[in-house]
């Protein structure tokens, strides 16, 4: 059952990534960056379920914070107020 | 099997499944805005079910999953709006059948220091 749920996260990063990589403009890449950053987030959460390990759940606390931060950051920049 | 382990993996299948369709929608959508939605509002609501799913599998990581849950909930939203004003900022235009469809155009957006 998990391992169905393995694939179809990889299959939404492929996609994903797949934008990101061949996007037109510069915000489309840091919209799927956005997305990829939130798929990444629960993909955490679900590999502690998978591995039965408690700490992933801490790591994927502070990769949220940080991905947060990140696209915010990305964002001002990119409307030239940085 | 309890009844929290059905709920859990029903709430974990719906937002992997979410997440996917979320994804799709950035690789299929064909603008700036379409895919702003389809990726922020979708991954959203599949983070979400995912999160809480694994929490109510593990009952003692609820806590933690909810705290995770939360600050999505209030951060996801956040970067959404400031990605689609910067996108605007610079100049991206919607696509739609008329030009004139901007209903944003006529507003000035001051910058912050006077």
């Amino acid at each position: 059952m998990t391992i169905f749920y393995l694939i179809v996260i990889a299959l939404a990063i492929i996609f994903a990534a797949a934008r990101g990589l061949l996007g037109p403009t510069a915000s489309d890449r840091i919209v799927a960056l956005d997305s990829l950053t939130t798929i990444t987030t629960a993909g955490l959460v679900l590999l502690a379920f998978v591995f039965q390990r408690y700490i992933y759940v801490d790591v994927s606390l502070v990769y949220g914070v940080l991905s947060f931060i990140g696209v915010l950051t990305l964002a001002r920049y990119m409307e030239g107020g940085l | 099997m309890s009844i929290l382990t059905y709920l859990g993996y029903a709430m974990v299948t719906v937002g992997v499944l979410f997440l996917f369709l979320g994804a799709l929608g950035i690789f299929r959508m064909p603008d700036v805005y379409n895919r702003l939605q389809a990726g922020t509002k979708a991954t959203t609501l599949g983070a979400l079910g995912t999160i809480i799913g694994v929490g109510l599998l593990q009952p003692e990581w609820f806590w933690k999953t909810l705290i995770i849950a939360i600050f999505i909930a209030i951060s996801n939203p956040i970067s959404s709006h400031a990605l689609a004003r910067g996108s605007y900022k610079i100049g991206i235009k919607p696509i739609t059948k008329e030009d004139d469809m901007d209903a944003y155009a006529g507003v000035k957006i001051e910058d912050e220091e006077k």
